[in-house]
């Protein structure tokens, strides 16, 4: 079973990349003007990324370095080893439903501390990927047609975003613990 | 929210550094994580730039489309209360789509489309059931291939930067199939608090 989600992850992308050649290619595509030009995008989002990085990953930086960031893990650590819950994780499940980009900078922080691939690499980096930011899609989506009235929509998102978080933690400890 | 957050991190730091007697290592972290975060902005666009080259050739070759065609009879299930021909379920199709390929920029308009659609069936200001459905599956992320985060890890030098697509693809599956089941279990005790 685990074997069977690493292969997944190391065959995916390639195996996608070859479909897409292949049809595109068989449907005779300008494939790699297409590619260009479609790539452009990526530069302006790398750029547009930026602001955001340099914002987190200096106010967490000031929070880590000052000694604070120990101290609160410190003070808290035991009730979340208590339950399972590694808490250098605690301020990326926070951060995670309301801002994407900022979660970006927490996650990218972990990383960048931790290592990719240590345990607490590989749990950041599937929580970041794992669920998308619900306080913006609500806020995006209901403001465009003008609702006013969410009802429920709010408590559906909060709860799974606690779900994706919970079942993060749940398969990176079997795959990779 | 996040603006506090994120002053509030800082004003912590600030504060307990001059107890601590941590300012000098605050002073320095300062400067070498804005550093940090330009070097690590400028790595991202080696992956970025492939991948959306890709995602853009996969666009003209139609593969988008062949996805909304086998996405389509379950999405029928989803939404119950839209009319099986009704232009919304093209739009939501087509969004989840974006969404799986991780075309984050494509899918925002793609779904105010969705969301305008929605609004012009139910006729009011309030969400409607099929909305807060259709938002349930966009908030618990419906993504397949991590890009940044891959692109991230890459940075970091890590030995295998995609392991965690796997893992990444099963907990979106457990949020989603729990969003759907939290989204129907709210939508009947509405209901029945209305009877």
């Amino acid at each position: 079973m685990m074997g069977i989600i690493t292969a997944i992850s190391t065959w995916l992308i390639p195996s996608f990349l070859l479909i897409v050649l292949l049809t595109a290619s068989w449907k005779k595509i300008p494939t790699y003007e297409v590619f260009v030009e479609g790539g452009k995008e990526g530069v302006k989002l790398a750029f547009s990324l930026l602001p955001f990085l340099v914002g987190m990953l200096v106010s967490i930086s000031i929070l880590r370095s000052s000694g604070a960031l120990e101290a609160l893990i410190n003070l808290i650590s035991p009730f979340l080893i208590a339950i399972g819950i590694p808490p250098e994780i605690v301020p990326l499940g926070l951060v995670r439903p309301i801002s994407g980009n900022a979660a970006l900078g927490v996650t990218t922080e972990l990383i960048a501390t931790h290592g990719p691939d240590s345990f607490i690499g590989r749990l950041a980096s599937t929580m970041q990927g794992s669920t998308d930011t619900t306080l913006y899609i609500l806020t995006v989506y209901f403001g465009a047609v003008g609702i006013k009235r969410m009802r429920y929509a709010v408590k559906v998102g909060l709860l799974a975003d606690l779900i994706g978080i919970i079942a993060s933690i749940i398969i990176v400890t079997l795959v990779f613990g | 929210m996040v603006n506090l957050i994120w002053a509030f991190m800082a004003i912590v730091g600030i504060v307990y550094a001059m107890f601590n007697g941590t300012m000098e290592e605050v002073n320095k972290a300062l400067f070498e994580s804005a550093n940090e975060a330009v070097k690590l902005s400028i790595g991202l666009i080696s992956i970025l730039v492939f991948w959306l080259g890709i995602m853009k050739v996969a666009e003209e070759a139609g593969i988008l489309k062949i996805l909304t065609k086998v996405m389509r009879p379950v999405v029928v299930r989803i939404f119950p209360e839209i009319p099986k021909d009704h232009p919304a379920l093209g739009y939501i199709l087509s969004n989840f789509t974006a969404n799986i390929f991780g075309l984050g920029n494509a899918a925002t308009p793609l779904g105010i489309k969705a969301m305008e659609q929605m609004k012009e069936l139910s006729g009011s200001d309030t969400a409607s059931r099929s909305m807060i459905t259709f938002l349930a599956i966009n908030t618990a992320g419906i993504t397949i291939i991590p890009t940044t985060v891959i692109a991230i890890r890459m940075q970091y030098d890590s030995a295998s930067p995609t392991e965690i697509v796997g893992t990444t693809i099963v907990a979106t599956g457990i949020s989603l199939v729990c969003a759907l089941l939290l989204d129907r279990l709210f939508y009947y005790q509405s209901i029945r608090r209305k009877e």
